[in-house]
């Protein structure tokens, strides 16, 4: 069987099947108990929603051939403007103004490497540089001046609400309260079944608007930039701007379009950041390079909206479950994955003849079993830089299956070849 | 073109770029409610003090050497912005070192900076590793190994190597155990001193200067007199070219982080010394401030200092504006990044216009050239 052809919510679904697999044996193993919790999945959404936000928003400017580092720098005007505007004007203001400052930045990182045709590593990270200190300046004249703010943080942020699934996570229709189906499978005690429940029902209970909107992004993303032509063009000018130039589209003016939408994406993770489901106050560097984790999702989902999704939940959940994780040994735990993930990939490896690698994985993997076995728990510190290793493992040995847009970060001048 | 001609279009570029944020800033500060013009008068005012001065060296230290890191990297297209991540690893791993081993002064000295080196080499030299056996970009990788760096490795090791409850001498401050006296480079009073008078309020000019400047004169011998940088310089602009011209492209990709990491692992030596020990929280941001030097600069030994000078003077001197209130001081920080967004602007389009002049001048050349000579 082909996996390859396969559609890609399909063949992300059956990871994730065999993702949560391991967690339930693993968990079973170790008697956490709190890996397959509804607590930790609807934590692990929270923390993925901004990685998504900003993966797709990468999605959006890579695909119209524009790197765009500067994500970290739009998110940080996202989370300011967010907490400012849902501060003043009320919390769906936030979102509105979080996007706005976002798109800024989008704006001036497109003029930078559009019209004036700046190298986008460097554009982006002067916008990186950037937007910290526009931040600065406005928290010390504006936040200062609010009651409770000051030069580093705002106010207490109002949240834009949250809903629960009826019937399924148990969610009230007017006064009716409907049962609460995955809780209920949950508490069945079933092997692999009730850990899928139980993750379902963290997923559907008490979930941001915000969430719902961007996990909406993911197959209107799809549907847009590869089912429509507006999509179909915005690619182009990734791919090959000169057939596209060739046919007629303005180039520069959907790579504008394409930046501008990643700014404006960044922007909403930003303000969701800022928001009462995840901080509920806007506190300086609280981005915590966020916005490069969505980068690392947007390259580990090899540039495609539900690989983005499937990143972002990646990287969200050792942050959901180590938030929760007094003690560190669900974060424990997850070494043993680790280990279990590069066992995988040394098999992969070396029935393809990839000997190398299949050593290379093999070690890792001894390394990591060795860690889980020598060890009680896990440092918060290290839940912190999972997602980097992990990307950082994931390209070691897959960058050639990777493939980003051919004309990604090239330098694209019309009439020039 | 003539030679002033394209000296002036070199310098346009970088005023452009200052007067621009200068602008823009006066902008920001009018609609803010401050005067741009006591705000910049009270920096500059503050700024002309020998002790400020002496700040000011001390920061633009670190800032040159991080900015020739990045250079190195440029100068082969290659993008280090690891930099931040390298300084501060090497940094903290050489303090902690140091203070550890038994070396007479002057060995522990140099011990400290070798191992420095070495930390910020090893680590850069993995992305560049990385980068040709398995095809991963520089600047991605750069990127998750700083994250690496600062939220893990260095947020675990400073735990572990804290020295136990606050360091003698430095009230309130923490982090590893203090390198004795006779193991950090001595302040360079004496010789400001010497030209100048006495420095006052106990501020001390780095020592490092002499490594910074040290380093600018090797990489300015390396990248222009040497074999290895005439290689360097040409798998930048053309790396196919140069491996049929016998230049190994991946040793070249492998030196040129390897050498750009050693210098970054430098650049926390001015704090080190400084201080005595690695604190727990060290200045951070140098890296990036470093790619700013360098951008601003152009990859120029001179350049960069002269960037590295400004970037300096705008940190240090605007701790005068929250004394006379003329402005907000976070201004400036505004001010660092719109230098460089218009710089790399004006650089982009000055590099055109000078393009568009060659192929004018070259267009005119050959249009004297009679059509009876060329078939000769």
């Amino acid at each position: 069987m082909n996996w390859e052809k396969l559609p890609a919510w399909l063949r992300w679904a059956l990871y994730a099947a065999v993702g949560v697999f391991v967690l339930t044996v693993v968990q079973d193993f170790d008697e956490t108990g709190s890996l397959t919790a509804a607590g930790s999945s609807q934590s692990m959404l929270r923390w993925a929603v901004p990685i998504l936000l900003a993966g797709l928003g990468g999605l959006f400017s890579e695909r119209a051939g524009v790197v765009n580092i500067g994500l970290e720098g739009m998110m940080i005007l996202g989370t300011w403007f967010g907490a400012w505007g849902a501060v003043v004007y009320g919390p769906w203001w936030g979102i509105v103004l979080g996007m706005a400052a976002g798109a800024v930045g989008g704006l001036l990182h497109a003029i930078a490497t559009v019209t004036f045709g700046v190298d986008h590593v460097i554009s982006g990270v002067a916008i990186n540089i950037l937007a910290p200190g526009i931040t600065r300046f406005l928290s010390s004249e504006v936040l200062t001046t609010l009651p409770g703010g000051s030069i580093t943080q705002s106010p207490r942020v109002p949240g834009v609400g949250t809903f629960t699934l009826p019937i399924l996570g148990g969610g009230s229709i007017g006064s009716w309260q409907t049962p609460d189906f995955f809780g209920w499978l949950a508490g069945r005690e079933i092997f692999l079944i009730s850990d899928i429940a139980s993750i379902a029902k963290g997923l559907v209970t008490r979930i941001s608007w915000v969430s719902l909107i961007a996990l909406l992004l993911v197959p209107f993303t799809a549907w847009l930039l590869w089912r429509t032509r507006f999509g179909l063009r915005l690619r182009i000018c990734g791919e090959r701007p000169q057939a596209g130039e060739a046919q007629g589209i303005n180039v520069y003016r959907f790579k504008y379009i394409g930046v501008v939408i990643s700014g404006a994406l960044s922007g909403l993770g930003g303000a969701f950041i800022a928001s009462p489901e995840l901080s509920g106050i806007y506190l300086e560097g609280q981005t915590t390079g966020r916005g490069f984790i969505g980068l690392a999702a947007l390259i580990f989902g090899n540039w495609r909206p539900v690989g983005v999704l499937g990143g972002a939940l990646l990287f969200g959940y050792p942050f959901g479950i180590g938030l929760r994780d007094l003690d560190g040994s669900a974060s424990h735990s997850l070494i043993l994955v680790n280990a279990i993930g590069l066992a995988a990939v040394a098999i992969w490896a070396a029935t393809r003849g990839k000997r190398v690698d299949a050593v290379l994985a093999l070690v890792l993997g001894l390394a990591a079993a060795a860690w889980y076995l020598t060890s009680d728990t896990l440092p918060d510190v290290w839940i912190n830089i999972l997602p980097f290793v992990i990307v950082l493992i994931v390209l070691v040995f897959f960058a050639q299956r990777l493939r980003a847009p051919a004309a990604d970060g090239l330098r694209y001048r019309k009439g020039e070849n | 073109m003539s030679l002033s001609r394209r000296i002036l279009l070199a310098l346009a570029a970088p005023v452009v770029a200052l007067v621009v944020a200068l602008a823009m800033s006066s902008v920001v500060l009018v609609l803010s409610g401050s005067n741009p013009l006591e705000a910049f008068a009270d920096m500059i005012g503050h700024a002309s003090r020998l002790e400020t001065m002496v700040d000011i060296l001390n920061r633009a230290t670190p800032i040159y050497i991080a900015g020739v890191a990045v250079a190195i990297g440029f100068r082969m297209n290659l993008f280090n912005i690891g930099v931040e991540g390298q300084y501060l690893l090497a940094a903290l791993v050489a303090a902690h070192v140091g203070a550890l081993v038994d070396l007479p002064g002057p060995l522990r000295i140099v011990f400290i900076l070798v191992v420095a080196m070495a930390v910020g080499a090893a680590y850069s030299g993995f992305a560049g590793v990385l980068k040709v056996t398995r095809g991963i970009s520089e600047v991605i990788s750069t990127i998750m190994l700083n994250a690496i760096a600062i939220t893990g490795l260095i947020a675990f090791l400073i735990r572990e190597w804290q020295a136990g409850g606050a360091i003698q001498g430095g009230v309130g401050r923490v982090g590893t155990t203090p390198i004795p006296d006779s193991g950090l480079i001595p302040n360079m009073n004496p010789v400001l001193e010497f030209f100048t008078r006495e420095i006052r309020q106990g501020k001390q000019l780095t020592g490092v200067l002499v490594v910074a400047i040290l380093v600018g004169i090797v990489y300015h011998l390396l990248v222009n007199r040497t074999r290895f940088g005439f290689d360097l310089r040409a798998s930048g602009i053309n790396p196919f070219a140069a491996q049929v011209g016998g230049v190994p492209a991946k040793r070249m990709v492998v030196s040129a982080m390897v050498l750009s990491g050693a210098v970054a692992g430098l650049v926390g030596m001015t704090e080190i010394n400084q201080v005595g020990f690695f604190p727990a929280n060290p200045i951070k941001g140098l890296g990036f401030t470093g790619i700013a030097a360098a951008l601003l600069g152009r990859n120029h030994p001179a350049g960069i200092i002269l960037a590295a000078l400004i970037f300096s003077f705008l940190d240090i001197s605007s701790g005068v504006l929250q004394f006379t209130g003329a402005a907000s001081r976070e201004i400036v920080v505004i001010m660092q990044g719109v230098i460089i967004l218009a710089a790399v602007v004006a650089y982009e389009v000055a590099s055109r216009a000078r393009e568009r002049q060659e192929a004018k001048s070259a267009a005119e050349a050959l249009g004297d050239v009679k059509p009876s000579e060329e078939a000769a």
